[in-house]
């Protein structure tokens, strides 16, 4: 019993090719940008750098993800007191330092804007490259404000911010394991922080570059890429705030 | 001029160089190797040395539950709680540095940019840290063995609050902390190596190499890239809370309660909410174990029976499909936790539903093998144990599954039956298969096709030895992590077939070591391997061997067909390669 | 080779399915309400997995005899597949899986949906490193509270639990170290723990369900033989796990009554 759908024959031996075959029948293929000679171009690399990022901020959204649904399911979970014998909740909110927080949001998104410069600044300097590159052309002195600089001096600025709400929590009673409602503030607000912290370390790296002569193509790529997770440490941020203050 | 072996170059479009150099230096060539078949070869070497580490673990494990009162040379007594160490850090050195490590890192680094045409990984610096984290993660590990207190005894699973209170046993001080950072630590490297996989995957493959010509492999250690991508981030968030209720005094974990008499000091907490976190990476984790197993199975079947894999677009939705629902499963691991019985309804028709995409896979092995010419070089034969243990270990799942049978069966012997067939056995297989095929790529020389059967045959049986009475006992009754059978009347009876089984995992432990020798030997002395000694049809095949720096020596390959065209009707041979451009096939 | 794999497959697969259907070592004997249908169950699922797996493995052991290289020149048959066998076979796999499943539901739903009847004995189990204790409520029908802060296991019974001496509903609790229960009337368990999580597992009641610190799960059997049951802990809980056991005497209703009156006396 012939089970099976019957194959397609090939074409008889007569049709066989020699020499070089024909290029691929299916259209959609793999090619990874290097039909010129050369290692990848600029866009291949900046592309392939962005699909890294985008990856890499799926398991950072995971943890936050694991967090909120512990903290949510934390909130409404009943115990057993002993004491009298009944399930009972025992959440406590506990009052936030809500206008440090924000000026801190503030800052955060001022540092989002000043990256977002630095890295139109990047571009336009790549586009003016060869141009520059012309002998007799000058385009004057240009005053650079120096962006990447300013975005890491006011993402410091953020940390000691946060540095300063723990402070105020703490001057209320709340520290890490006070309550739980204080052990996900804390949580929450230093994994963020942490978080940032390693973009700034990607921005000193950025900076680093620049003094050290690698090329604008790289440099350009390390502040695509750290500009757009800066910017999703942003909303991230905006996120953990929202959920902190309405959530109960 | 017709394809063969050998002929993949004279056919290939000459392309650009590899974008950076060859390294010099023993240290840039061996230890810090951006390349990633060096890197690929240093994780399935650490993976070597975990897994004796892992066997020798269990082996004393086995010998203590059945002789108690045994005094072994060196060690000496093996107490109640050594026991519980033995089988905390057999099962976590097994599944991360494992069976984690080196099918995806291992074999999935070494051969995925080469099958893809691709010179490296995307980010081979990225690529080498990551080797070196999961390196760092495994000496933490070891490390709690030694520590002030020994390692900790609260299984590979660890539950909180056994876990999370440093007063519940000897082990749960310093050596759970080291545990616990170890296993973030691991979650780390993985991450880095999943990042790595989909970029390259999605990125880099070769001209003509469409995402439905990738050979089974790639799509097993893409789909299980994705898989540790979601699931390894809610780990590392679970084992933050824990660190922070064992240390700073915190409640995530822990409720109102006392230990030995005192207050724990903590209260509120949930240890459910650990089983959630845990088992919502646990389940996707054991997913992440087989699915590059079930790709090299696909592989070598088809390799060896000279057909195209059956139903080559079912596996890749079945993958997919074992991919996805695997994260919808998680709470079957928690039918008696105390958690609502109507979750625990959904949850049991989700996991029964995960059985139909391995049930396809299985059938399209066996439609594999139906009419073709099969030949039974090493790792065929493996393939097919991986086919036959698979089955097993599959169908007790649906036992399980169902949380009126999971009431007598849970956490009893039958559970570890289960997951041994598939994990500690299966995926075994398809690391051994994978060895075997990919051998004589890696290092130019064959291995001995003697030796291979020997080990084979004894592993084999060996293992069913061992894991099918496993079920018999926990039908039985016999509860699992018990270090010894005496307390209970009803487990008396049990001990003659766990004395069985001990034997069978003794004999079987040993067989491992012709293993060991065939591999070393065979590096070193091993007869010469041709291009293509199996006569395959994937790109790997297609470079020298082992394959040059840059994978293809400046040349990218251009890909005109699917991954398994054996016998194709017409053709010169029976088989036409990947980038053969001579040969026209449906596919 | 080929005539040596089938064989070795064969033989592993009549041997074990031998021993799956001679019963060797088997579940033990059911003493419960709940040990037909959960047996029936069983049964059920095995007949169709053993079915399944015999098939499987027999057909694995042919093939790769029957489609062994022979030498010859005939080549392998070409396929890429087949789809109506695929959707066959996925269709009548989902089909068999998912009706398994749902013909097990309704026992689910009886002993887990539904709340204890409302003359059942009322047990509460205790689970803590490394022993179980049961305390029964007493003539006033009321569990006394306890605290956790008087918990003192060196003490045993009450001391143990942490009863509360002053609530006056706890003088008349019967804190025991056996569970006596009588035959043929539900057994509504509330299971407790102090410090890590335990599981009360009695192989012969086919019941089984974790003590979870922080919780009270109630939860309910009906025994249907008199007997002694052991009683075994089926979670992890440290290094006594092997040897927290218990025992569940079964008794006659006269019995039953006449050991609980004789307890409660002694509290008086």
């Amino acid at each position: 019993m012939e089970t099976f759908t019957p194959t397609i024959p090939a074409q008889a031996p007569s049709t066989f090719r020699g020499g070089r075959g024909d290029p691929p029948q299916v259209a959609s293929g793999g090619d990874d940008g290097r039909s010129d000679a050369g290692p990848p171009d600029f866009g291949t690399r900046l592309r392939r750098a962005r699909l890294a990022l985008a990856v890499a901020l799926t398991p950072i959204v995971m943890l936050f993800v694991s967090f909120t649904s512990a903290y949510i399911v934390r909130q409404g979970l009943p115990t057993l007191d002993a004491n009298s014998n009944q399930l009972v909740r025992d959440w406590l909110p506990i009052p936030l330092p809500t206008q440090l927080f924000l000026l801190n949001t503030l800052v955060l998104l001022l540092s989002s804007v000043t990256l977002e410069f630095a890295r139109r600044q990047l571009g336009r300097q790549a586009a003016l490259a060869p141009v520059k590159g012309i002998p007799g052309v000058s385009l004057g002195t240009e005053r650079r404000i120096p962006w990447l600089a300013v975005t890491i001096t006011l993402g410091l600025m953020f940390l000691a911010g946060q540095w300063m709400a723990w402070q105020a929590l703490a001057d209320r009673g709340f520290f890490v394991a006070t309550a739980p409602s204080s052990s996900f503030v804390y949580l929450m607000t230093g994994c963020h922080a942490l978080h940032l912290f390693g973009g700034i370390m990607a921005l000193l790296v950025a900076g680093a570059a620049s003094v050290l002569h690698r090329s604008l193509d790289s440099r350009r790529i390390i502040v695509d890429v750290t500009t757009w997770y800066w910017h999703f440490m942003a909303l991230l941020w905006i996120y953990i705030l929202a959920l902190l203050e309405f959530a109960h | 001029m017709a394809g063969g072996p050998g002929g993949g170059e004279t056919i290939m479009v000459a392309q650009e160089p590899h974008a950076h150099a060859a390294p010099q230096g023993f240290i840039r060539k061996y230890i810090f190797s951006l390349d990633h078949k060096v890197i690929g070869l240093q994780y399935y070497f650490l993976a070597l040395t975990a897994v004796f580490v892992g066997m020798f673990l269990s082996l004393l494990m086995r010998i203590h539950l059945v002789w108690p009162a045994a005094v072994l040379p060196l060690l000496g007594e093996i107490k109640p709680e050594t026991y519980l160490t033995l089988v905390t850090m057999h099962g976590t050195i097994m599944v991360f540095f494992v069976l984690t490590t080196a099918p995806q890192g291992g074999f999935g680094n070494y051969f995925l940019p080469i099958q893809i045409g691709a010179p490296d990984m995307a980010f081979p610096v990225l690529n080498m840290l990551s080797f070196w984290t999961t390196f760092l993660a495994y000496l933490v590990m070891l490390a709690a063995f030694f520590v002030v207190g020994g390692a900790p005894l609260h299984g590979w699973t660890g539950y909180a609050p056994l876990s999370a209170l440093q007063s519940a046993g000897p082990g749960e001080g310093l050596g759970a902390d080291l545990w616990i950072t170890s296993i973030a630590i691991f979650c780390i490297a993985s991450l880095m190596g999943a990042l790595n996989f989909i970029t390259t995957t999605l990125d880099m493959r070769a001209r003509g190499m469409s995402m439905m010509r990738m050979p089974l492999t790639c799509w097993s250690w893409f789909v299980t890239a994705i898989l540790g991508l979601l699931a390894f981030g809610v780990l590392l968030s679970a084992g933050v809370l824990l660190l922070m209720d064992r240390n700073l005094g915190t409640s995530f974990y822990l409720p109102l309660g006392t230990i030995n008499g005192q207050l724990t000091g903590h209260k509120g907490g949930s240890p459910l909410l650990w089983q959630h976190l845990f088992w919502f990476f646990g389940h996707p984790e054991v997913y992440i174990a087989i699915l590059p197993g079930m790709g090299v199975a696909s592989q070598v079947l088809s390799t060896f029976s000279r057909k195209p894999i059956f139903g080559y677009k079912a596996m890749v939705y079945a993958m997919l499909g074992i991919g996805l629902l695997g994260f919808m499963v998680w709470g079957h691991h928690m039918f008696m936790s105390g958690m609502s019985p109507y979750t625990a309804f959904a949850f049991s028709i989700m996991t029964m539903a995960i059985g139909v995409p391995s049930a396809i896979k299985t059938f399209n092995w066996l439609g594999t093998l139906w009419r073709g010419r099969i030949q039974f070089a090493s790792p065929m034969l493996f393939a097919i144990g991986f086919v036959s243990l698979f089955v097993s270990g599959g169908l007790s799942g649906p036992f399980l599954a169902q949380p009126t049978l999971d009431i007598p069966l849970h956490d009893t012997a039958f559970v570890p039956a289960h997951f041994h067939l598939i994990m500690g056995v299966a995926a075994i297989f398809g690391i051994f298969a994978a060895t075997y095929y990919w051998f004589p790529k890696m290092f130019g020389r064959m291995m001995n096709e003697t030796l291979g059967r020997i080990h084979f045959f004894f592993t084999l049986i060996g293992t069913y030895c061992i894991f099918m009475p496993m079920h018999y006992l926990g039908l039985a009754g016999q509860p699992r992590r018990y270090s010894q059978l005496t307390e209970l009347a009803y487990l008396h009876p049990l001990i003659p077939l766990n004395r069985f089984i001990t034997y069978a995992a003794i004999v079987t432990v040993t067989a491992q070591l012709v293993f060991l020798y065939n591999l070393l030997c065979s590096m070193f002395k091993g007869p010469k391997a041709s291009d293509n000694p199996w006569h395959a049809t994937t790109l790997e095949w297609t470079t020298a061997t082992p394959p040059p720096h840059d994978n293809f020596g400046g040349h990218t390959p251009v890909v005109y067909h699917g991954p398994y065209e054996y016998s194709v009707p017409g053709a010169p041979q029976d088989y036409v390669m990947q980038n053969d451009p001579a040969t026209v096939a449906a596919h | 080779m080929g005539l040596v794999l089938l064989c070795v497959i064969w033989l592993i697969t009549i041997a074990s399915t031998y021993f799956f259907v001679a019963k060797t070592w088997w579940l033990p004997a059911g003493a419960s309400a709940a040990t037909a249908v959960i047996d029936h169950q069983f049964a059920i699922t095995f007949v169709f997995m053993g079915i399944i797996f015999v098939a499987a493995q027999l057909a694995l052991g042919l093939f790769v005899w029957k489609f062994r290289d022979r030498g010859s020149a005939s080549p392998a048959g070409y396929s890429h597949g087949n789809i109506r066998l695929e959707v066959i076979w996925t269709v009548l796999t989902a089909v068999l899986f998912v009706g398994l499943n749902l013909a097990g539901s309704q026992i689910w739903a009886a002993e887990r949906f539904r709340p204890a009847d409302e003359g059942a004995t009322r047990v509460e189990v205790t689970g803590m490193q490394f022993a179980w204790y049961f305390r029964y409520p007493g003539p006033d029908g009321k569990f006394g509270l306890t605290k956790a802060e008087l918990e003192d296991p060196s003490a045993g019974g009450e001391a143990a639990l942490g009863l509360n001496p002053a609530d006056p509903a706890s003088k008349d609790d019967v804190v025991t170290g056996t569970m006596v229960v009588p035959v043929d009337r539900q057994v509504e368990v509330i299971l407790r723990a102090h410090d890590v999580i335990h599981s009360f597992f009695v192989p012969s009641m086919r019941f089984k369900q974790d003590a979870v610190p922080g919780l009270a799960i109630h939860m309910h059997f009906t025994p249907t033989q008199t007997g002694d049951f052991e009683i075994a802990c089926a979670e992890l809980c440290g290094l006594g796990h092997y040897k927290m056991h218990g025992m569940l005497k079964v008794v006659s209703r006269e019995e039953f009554d006449k050991w609980l009156a004789a307890r409660e006396a002694e509290k008086q």
